[in-house]
């Protein structure tokens, strides 16, 4: 669990983080957007008491910013932005180094697990500045997971990565989400967060916003419906606008679209209406909208 | 105290494996010992016939040339400068392990998840400073025991108890530790407190000045290097390394070395 009240960082007169207010539950996957310099590794950095907050206050994993900062690096993984690693060891040695660092009981178990777990094990002794940036960025991962904490803080964890890489690092955390796991995830990638974030919020120095994927959806756009016609789609605007359930009606070219509140209840009375009209319908499909589209019309909206 | 040792034993491991390093660590001890071996050399195969006890400092000759010729006098005097030498690998040594170490996490990136465990801001003080005094005490040390065994072999034992009495084991065993002590607080003082790596690096080679001054005071006559003048270094550099100790710990903030340093 991760809550935030008015959890502020200044550094000097710049505001890195402007009263932040945050309550991420057990087993969530919490995706944290915004651009760069937006705040989010300042963020990150606070929550994993690396550095201390200018004001408000946090409990992470149950344990109080501030007050329990030992307890808070004992309990939670983290994944920095640009994950160093000491180049002229071994990646065994490098996992063993932090094992031990975070007073793990078994750590040649753990380190075995873990470099089997991302497809390692056979580089093991190999020096890690001889790993590519995929290998370094998963050697960066098994060394969060390492004491198994329940809570995990991922800063950009595909960045960089081909396409292979990033859907091995996608299905880690999508199985670590599996296993109860809490996630705090910083991502410039949109469609990633899409698809593994069960709350996503918009970050921009301020908190703009958070909820579902889903319902920023509607809470932004409302439910689009598209019908596309063989003819000019004007005629037929004055036939839509008087129904109950049509909140806008525009016609671009050949296509209507509009604004309902219920498109699956209300799309065969709306078809209808169209047929009776004579209306050439050529399909009728529900206009969604990416997180893409989402993302740039909260962080632009300044 | 195994976060010590962990971190301790991985410094060493990097550390060693860099050959810039190893080459300042171990470059140092070799020309510091070539020196004085290869004056020797000369001075027993070419005859002294410019070098006489005028040209040694007069508060000197009473404690070191006590019926000796001027040649071995000269000697005596010559080689006692070269011991003196002996004590800039503590506190050289130290300033490189260190400014890589604690400069070198940064630089590599490290540092971050390494605070991010959870060291105390002692433990990975403690264990950095282990890991740069250990390697040039040692270093120090052997280099110490491989000067006075060459020198057993070179020099006649008059010469040899005048130049390597017991003060400089005390220099050795007491005194060269300190100074170690004291050149890695002031490398992890100057460490956390300026922006740029390159300058911590500079700015904490100036730790050997006061060696150098005791090295010049020595060849002028100014100061007398003995036992009571070794032993108020001792305590001087220990009340130092005290005061030091605990302004290191306190000024290695996490969080100003994570913000500001690029």
């Amino acid at each position: 669990m991760i809550k935030t009240n008015a959890l502020t960082k200044q550094f000097d007169e710049h505001i890195a983080v402007d009263s932040l207010d945050l309550d991420i539950a057990d087993g969530e996957l919490f995706g944290f957007l915004g651009p760069n310099g937006a705040g989010k590794t300042t963020t990150v950095r606070m929550l994993t008491s690396l550095i201390a907050p200018t004001s408000g206050t946090a409990v992470v994993g149950g344990f109080k910013l501030g007050e329990d900062d030992q307890n808070i690096r004992r309990n939670v993984g983290i994944l920095t932005e640009t994950p160093g690693m000491y180049d002229r060891l071994s990646a065994h040695r490098n996992l063993s180094i932090y094992a031990e660092l975070y007073e793990v009981e078994q750590v040649e178990r753990q380190v075995e697990k873990y470099l089997k777990m991302l497809g390692l094990w056979e580089r093991r002794d190999d020096p890690v500045g001889t790993f590519s940036k995929g290998m370094r960025q998963k050697l960066a991962i098994a060394r969060s997971m390492l004491h198994e904490p329940k809570t995990l803080f991922l800063d950009e964890p595909t960045s960089g990565l081909d396409p292979e890489a990033a859907k091995l690092v996608r299905d880690f955390i999508e199985d670590l989400k599996e296993a109860g796991r809490t996630i705090f995830l910083c991502t410039h990638n949109l469609d990633e967060a899409d698809r593994l974030c069960d709350r996503i919020a918009v970050f921009n120095g301020k908190l703009r916003v958070v909820d579902t994927p889903t319902s920023l959806r509607h809470s932004l756009f409302g439910n689009q419906v598209v019908v596309q016609l063989a003819a000019s789609a004007e005629f037929y605007t004055s036939n839509l606008t008087s129904l109950p359930f049509v909140k806008e009606c525009v016609a671009d070219g050949n296509r209507l679209l509009l604004q309902m509140d219920d498109p699956a209840a209300n799309n065969p009375e709306l078809i209808r209406v169209l047929v009776s009209a004579n209306a050439p319908i050529q399909f009728v499909s529900e206009q969604t909208h990416s997180l893409e589209d989402i993302y740039l019309e909260l962080v632009n909206d300044k | 105290m195994n976060k010590i040792k962990v971190v301790v034993l991985k410094e060493w491991a990097e550390v060693f494996r860099n050959k810039l390093v190893l080459f300042s660590v171990a470059f140092l001890p070799l020309v510091l010992l070539a020196l004085p071996f290869i004056m020797v050399i000369i001075m027993n195969n070419v005859p002294l016939e410019e070098a006489t006890v005028d040209d040694i400092p007069e508060a000197l000759l009473g404690t070191m040339c006590g019926g000796m010729s001027e040649a071995d006098c000269a000697l005596v005097y010559m080689l006692n400068l070269f011991t003196i030498m002996l004590m800039i690998l503590p506190v050289m040594i130290p300033v490189t392990i260190a400014a890589y170490s604690i400069v070198g996490e940064k630089t590599s990136r490290t540092l971050e998840p390494l605070l991010a465990t959870p060291i105390t801001t002692s433990e990975l003080l403690t264990a950095k400073a282990v890991a740069a005094v250990l390697p040039a005490v040692v270093a120090t040390f052997l280099s110490f025991v491989i000067y006075s065994i060459g020198l057993r072999f070179m020099v006649n034992e008059t010469i040899y108890n005048a130049a390597l009495g017991p003060i400089w084991w005390f220099a050795i065993i007491v005194v060269a530790p300190l100074l170690s002590l004291f050149s890695v607080c002031l490398a992890i003082i100057v460490s956390s407190r300026v922006t740029d790596p390159r300058v911590a690096e500079q700015m904490s080679g100036i730790v050997i000045l006061p060696i150098i001054l005791i090295i010049v005071g020595q060849s002028l006559g100014i100061i007398l290097i003995e036992a009571r003048f070794l032993f108020l270094v001792a305590v001087i550099t220990a009340v130092a390394d005290a005061i030091l100790l605990y302004f290191a710990v306190q000024l290695f903030q996490r969080e100003r070395i994570l913000t500001q340093w690029k």
